[in-house]
């Protein structure tokens, strides 16, 4: 099935309470499916399709604020519009998953896939000084495998998580096992999950008050200063990776997503040409998994960023690798996904013009 | 029959002056501090001729800050 | 004698006990405290302080959390619709009610506005219509009057310029999704009374899955309009209500 589809099926399956969406190209099919799956006659999840982005996004933040696993997906333009939500989110730290298939931009742009939205996604993207959680999936199967990774983070650490696919992930079809089923959780559960949650003050406790909202200049700086502290221990403990022949690798292609299948099939012709070609792909996007790259990256005699933008995440390998080796950029963009061939070129030239080692 | 009288219970630690209560006030019976003013600098609600009052929750409804409470009695002759 | 009359068996009149003693922010005389007072009452007197949640806005209401103690949400300005419906949707046996200012509803949210509205979510609209900005200080809102004073219309709203005030009550009656909209006010003794029993009908109707409802409670903002509280009610009753007439413009509930 779909990238799109998968994320679909999955999420009736990990216990999800609701979706609330807009549909945008290229990442339709996940509302589409969720309305032919039905899944308020089986597991009693509701799918609504809002007016808009915005009001999505709000919907998510009202629903995760009451204590549900609630998501939404949109493609780069709306996610874009969503930033605010975001935004409020990390500020009134509401647990809530939100994906992105991205297309080219900026602006409307184009709706072929593109991986331009990288700087946005790990910077927060919207107002403010905050982090979500970005995974980065690779295939169809994780597709399906980070919706109930996503909501699992997301609560652990009630901060929103973000899945950032593409038009190439979302749309290529491919075999799949779905996840497991899990129950929703019922009332008593979310209530134990979530005391903090905002679905009805009980006589046992205080009213429960869901706010980004504090005008106290020295009790803001303290709630900032618990973000920052929540966003060390996620650094510490969620950072996830994958590497592919790096242990001999004189040169290291670090990819993510889509960028990262293409790139394994451009180690594997580069090794052909007597290139020792190594893969290291981050899962996570934010946390960067930068140690770990660090530490691959010692000694070798380049390293390719390997993005469908102009050169975002190319930054994130500069500051892993802080001037131990040198480091270049290659992309697509336009909504152009580059040949293995045109990859391994790259990094013929990099290696012919001096900037990596010979 | 008796005489229903009335009579209020002003918090005027909450009480902003804003007069509502005043205006509100079938009787007359309120008015704001002429020289005295409470915590946060603002005159507050008094009534000024409590016998007056005959209960009937005016000033208490209309006052945007809750500080009014009303209380009514029928008096026996 | 007074001592005999003040006894707990004699009280007719206090604030209600939902509402908390935490001093409100509001100027004097802001019709905000009124309608904050009636919406606690309403909903001790319905029982549903359990199961009861706000959608607070942005502007001068955006505190409202802090006075009424039941469960809150604060919302984007403009959200608050939004909002609610995430919540009532997964919460279908909640009491989940929005309460926003003009700026709020008619301004940057009206989309969220229209479409919960017409989806027919089972959730109040509260709407908090004084013509004017207050928490910025004044500026032109959505509602403005024509010929209204504002920090941003200084000379007057003309229609050149700015447009013309907007009525989003009278639109929400044009809406499928809505069972009962209606405008009120809470300048007297009556129109408040008038205005709780919209309120508490507008509640049960959200909880009996009838559909949306607005209640729009036309205000004032003493300070926005540079006068005393009481001569604000004064005008209110002389300008507000002649453009924005009270009653009810829509009531399919009793069908």
């Amino acid at each position: 099935m779909k990238g799109n589809e998968a994320i679909a099926h999955a999420a009736i399956r990990c216990g999800c309470d609701a979706y609330f969406g807009y549909p945008i190209t290229p990442q339709s099919e996940v509302i589409e499916t969720l309305a032919e799956l039905k899944p308020w006659e089986t597991t009693g999840m509701v799918v609504l399709q809002a007016e808009s982005e915005v009001a999505s996004i709000n919907m998510v933040y009202g629903a995760a604020g009451a204590g549900k696993k609630v998501f939404t997906s949109s493609s780069s333009p709306g996610v874009a519009l969503m930033q605010e939500g975001i935004s409020y989110m990390a500020g009134a730290e509401l647990p809530g998953v939100f994906i992105n298939v991205q297309r080219g931009g900026p602006g409307l742009g184009t709706i072929q896939p593109s991986q331009s939205d990288y700087f946005q996604s790990t910077r927060g993207g919207g107002n403010g000084d905050y982090y979500v959680i970005v995974l980065a999936p690779s295939s169809v199967q994780e597709m399906a495998d980070f919706m109930d990774l996503a909501f699992t983070l997301a609560f652990k650490y009630r901060m929103p998580a973000m899945i950032l696919s593409d038009g190439v992930i979302g749309q290529m079809m491919e075999k799949v096992v779905l996840p497991p089923v899990k129950p929703r959780r019922t009332e008593e559960e979310i209530k134990k999950e979530c005391p903090w949650a905002t679905f009805g003050r009980t006589p046992d406790r205080k009213p429960n008050i869901i706010t980004s909202l504090e005008l106290q200049p020295e009790v803001m700086e303290i709630r900032n200063q618990k973000l920052l502290k929540k966003y060390e221990l996620v650094k510490e403990n969620e950072v996830r990776y994958e590497t592919s022949q790096c242990e001999d690798a004189d040169y290291l292609f670090v990819a993510f997503g889509s960028a990262a299948r293409i790139s394994e099939k451009a180690m594997e012709l580069a090794r052909e040409d007597g290139l020792k070609v190594g893969l290291f792909r981050p899962i996570t996007l934010w946390p960067f998994p930068d140690k770990q790259l660090e530490a691959l990256a010692k000694g070798k005699k380049g390293v390719l960023s390997v993005e469908i933008n102009a050169g975002q995440m190319v930054e994130d390998v500069r500051l892993a690798t802080h001037g131990t080796v040198p480091v270049e950029h290659f992309g697509r963009l336009g909504g152009i996904v580059p040949d293995p061939e045109e990859i391994v070129n790259s990094l013929k030239e990099n290696i012919k013009s001096g900037r990596f080692n010979g | 029959m008796g005489k229903i009288k009335g009579s209020i219970v002003v918090n005027t630690d909450r009480c902003k002056g804003c007069s509502l209560c005043v205006v509100a006030c079938p009787k007359d019976v309120i008015a704001l501090s002429d020289k005295h003013v409470n915590v946060n600098g603002y005159p507050y609600a008094v009534a000024v001729r409590p016998d007056d009052c005959i209960g009937c929750a005016s000033c208490g409804i209309v006052c945007p800050d809750g500080c009014i409470s009303v209380y009514k009695k029928r008096m026996e002759d | 004698m007074k001592e005999d009359i003040i006894a707990p068996e004699n009280l007719v009149y206090e604030k209600p006990s939902l509402m908390n003693d935490t001093p409100m922010h509001y100027c004097p005389g802001c019709s905000h405290g009124v309608v904050h007072k009636l919406v606690a009452e309403v909903i001790e007197e319905m029982g549903m302080q359990d199961k009861a949640v706000g959608v607070s806005p942005v502007g001068c209401s955006v505190f409202a959390y802090r006075y009424i103690d039941i469960d809150w949400s604060e919302a984007a300005h403009g959200r608050a619709p939004a909002v609610a419906t995430g919540i009532k949707r997964c919460w279908p046996d909640r009491l989940v009610f929005t309460y926003q200012g003009d700026g709020d509803l008619a301004c940057i949210g009206t989309a969220e506005t229209i479409h919960a509205l017409n989806r027919g979510e089972n959730i109040t609209i509260i709407f908090i219509n004084n013509a004017i900005y207050g928490m910025t200080g004044g500026q032109m809102a959505p509602t403005t009057l024509l010929g209204q004073k504002t920090v941003t219309c200084p000379y007057g709203r003309t229609p050149e310029l700015h447009g013309y005030p907007l009525k989003m009550t009278e639109i929400a009656a044009t809406l499928q999704g809505t069972c009962y909209v209606t405008r009120q006010s809470v300048d007297t003794v009556a129109a408040i009374r008038s205005a709780k029993k919209a309120i508490r009908k507008a509640f049960e109707a959200s909880m009996q899955g009838k559909g949306s409802s607005l209640v729009e409670i036309t205000s004032t903002c003493n300070s926005g309009w540079k006068l005393s509280p009481v001569k604000a009610n004064e005008w209110l009753r002389e300008k507000m209500f002649e453009f924005y007439p009270k009653g009810d413009l829509k009531n399919t509930i009793d069908e």
